[in-house]
């Protein structure tokens, strides 16, 4: 790893500052994904700002009809949060599946949305719940952050602050982990959130990261089970193949996921 | 060079570091705390792991710099040199839960925070799945989650390791 000057500031404002001021600057959240990024050399930022000391980043609440949550609040809190467990029980169970333990206590919400790895968890539950991504700026609808792979629609000196989730009447959340590193080799997060609107959220398929199963959502619109994904076909020509799995076997994988999402979320 | 302190296992230091120093480095080579292992040095093997103010974390995937100011728990703080061994070390000992050793630390840190959040009835599969994140390449893990079921039922009613550093 390469040396960097590292601040530590003690709320947004002199973060988003920071970013401002600084050249060749990184923002530090959980780290489980940029410091073993920094140690294989991928990135050398010069100035490193960590979010770390920022106490109103931390934090889960039921506000009206959504969950909110704080940007820098970690998997294993998400995990274990009765408000989450309560409004969103496929969001804790997402939560309680991201890498593994150590990292879930580590690792944050933030983080895993502003760095959208297409095999991360999180993207697939904002685009599958409709959640809105809150910064230190603006509100950013989940249908418009996610912009392709690693990239977001977070402005340089933007940071995300808050990530709130309205209460679908049922959601579920399914994957098929990678069993070395536990990112999602097909992840699919399937809600209901109302009678005319079924989403189904689909990731570590995608070629430019998470997106959508139009076909799925018609037929589960019509009538909300397993069953209905029955000969509903996603395409494999704009999947990944890597040496992990190739294209058409996540194309499989992507119905069969859909199906136990649904009937995790009938539960 | 920032200066930077901390609690570990109980004792405030302070150690001038370079920003890009991980935690487990600053353990290992400035403070002398090699119980912490470092085995594959990228997040998968769990031999690093510590308990920072309360969570079990990969040091090797930590800034020193995040640490700034936390409470550190480490392999050595568990139990008093040359005293009775901490009731998770025991249970490894009796159920012979390890062979080489490399693992160990970062199995028991790991345990005793799947305890502590998880309370101390362990059935086999909650184990299996808090030691995801922990590889041994000896024992072939049956020993070892033996050795935290017996382990989490011996910690009942003992302090709680991870809230007394």
């Amino acid at each position: 790893m390469y040396d960097f000057t590292f601040h530590r500031p003690a709320d947004v404002k002199k973060a988003a500052a920071l970013l401002q001021s600084s050249e060749e600057v990184k923002l530090l959240a959980g780290g489980q994904t940029l410091i073993p990024t920094l140690k294989q050399r991928l990135a050398a930022p010069r100035n490193l700002v960590d979010l770390g000391a920022i106490e109103d980043l931390v934090g889960i609440e039921r506000k009206g009809r959504n969950v909110v949550i704080g940007a820098m609040t970690h998997h294993a809190t998400v995990a274990a949060s009765a408000v989450v467990m309560k409004a969103i029980p496929a969001l804790a169970e997402l939560a309680s599946h991201i890498g593994d333990p150590a990292v879930r206590n580590q690792g944050t919400i933030g983080g895993s949305i502003a760095n959208n790895d297409p095999a991360a968890d999180y993207p697939a539950a904002c685009i599958g719940l409709g959640a809105t991504i809150i910064t230190s700026k603006r509100k950013i609808e989940a249908d418009d952050f996610f912009t392709g792979l690693f990239e977001t629609a977070l402005e340089p000196d933007e940071i995300i602050t808050q990530v709130s989730f309205p209460l679908p009447i049922r959601a579920g959340y399914a994957k098929f982990p990678n069993p070395a590193s536990r990112y999602a080799l097909v992840g699919v997060f399937v809600a209901e959130r109302g009678k005319k609107e079924v989403r189904v959220a689909v990731t570590g398929a995608g070629e430019s990261g998470v997106f959508r199963v139009p076909a799925m959502e018609r037929a589960l619109v019509k009538r909300f089970a397993p069953k209905s994904l029955e000969g509903v076909k996603v395409d494999a020509n704009s999947l990944v193949s890597d040496l992990h799995a190739g294209a058409e076997y996540r194309a499989h994988l992507i119905g069969v996921m859909a199906q136990r999402a649904v009937e995790a979320a009938e539960k | 060079m920032p200066r930077m302190s901390l609690t570990v296992n109980g004792k405030a230091v302070s150690a001038d570091v370079e920003a890009r120093t991980l935690l487990v480095t600053l353990l290992r080579e400035h403070l002398k705390l090699t119980g912490t292992h470092v085995g594959c040095d990228t997040s998968q093997c769990g031999a690093c792991v510590v308990h920072v103010d309360g969570r079990a974390v990969k040091s090797c995937t930590m800034l020193a710099l995040q640490a700034d100011g936390a409470r550190v728990l480490t392999i050595e703080g568990l139990a008093p040199e040359g005293g009775a061994l901490h009731p998770m070390q025991e249970a490894f000992r009796t159920h012979h839960g390890l062979q080489c050793g490399y693992c160990t630390p970062g199995m028991i840190m790991t345990a005793i925070d799947l305890v502590n959040r998880e309370g101390h009835e362990l059935d086999e599969h909650t184990i299996r799945a808090g030691l995801e994140g922990n590889l041994c390449r000896c024992t072939g893990y049956h020993n070892i989650v033996k050795a935290i079921a017996a382990g989490a039922s011996a910690m009942k009613g003992k302090r709680r390791a991870a809230s007394a550093a």
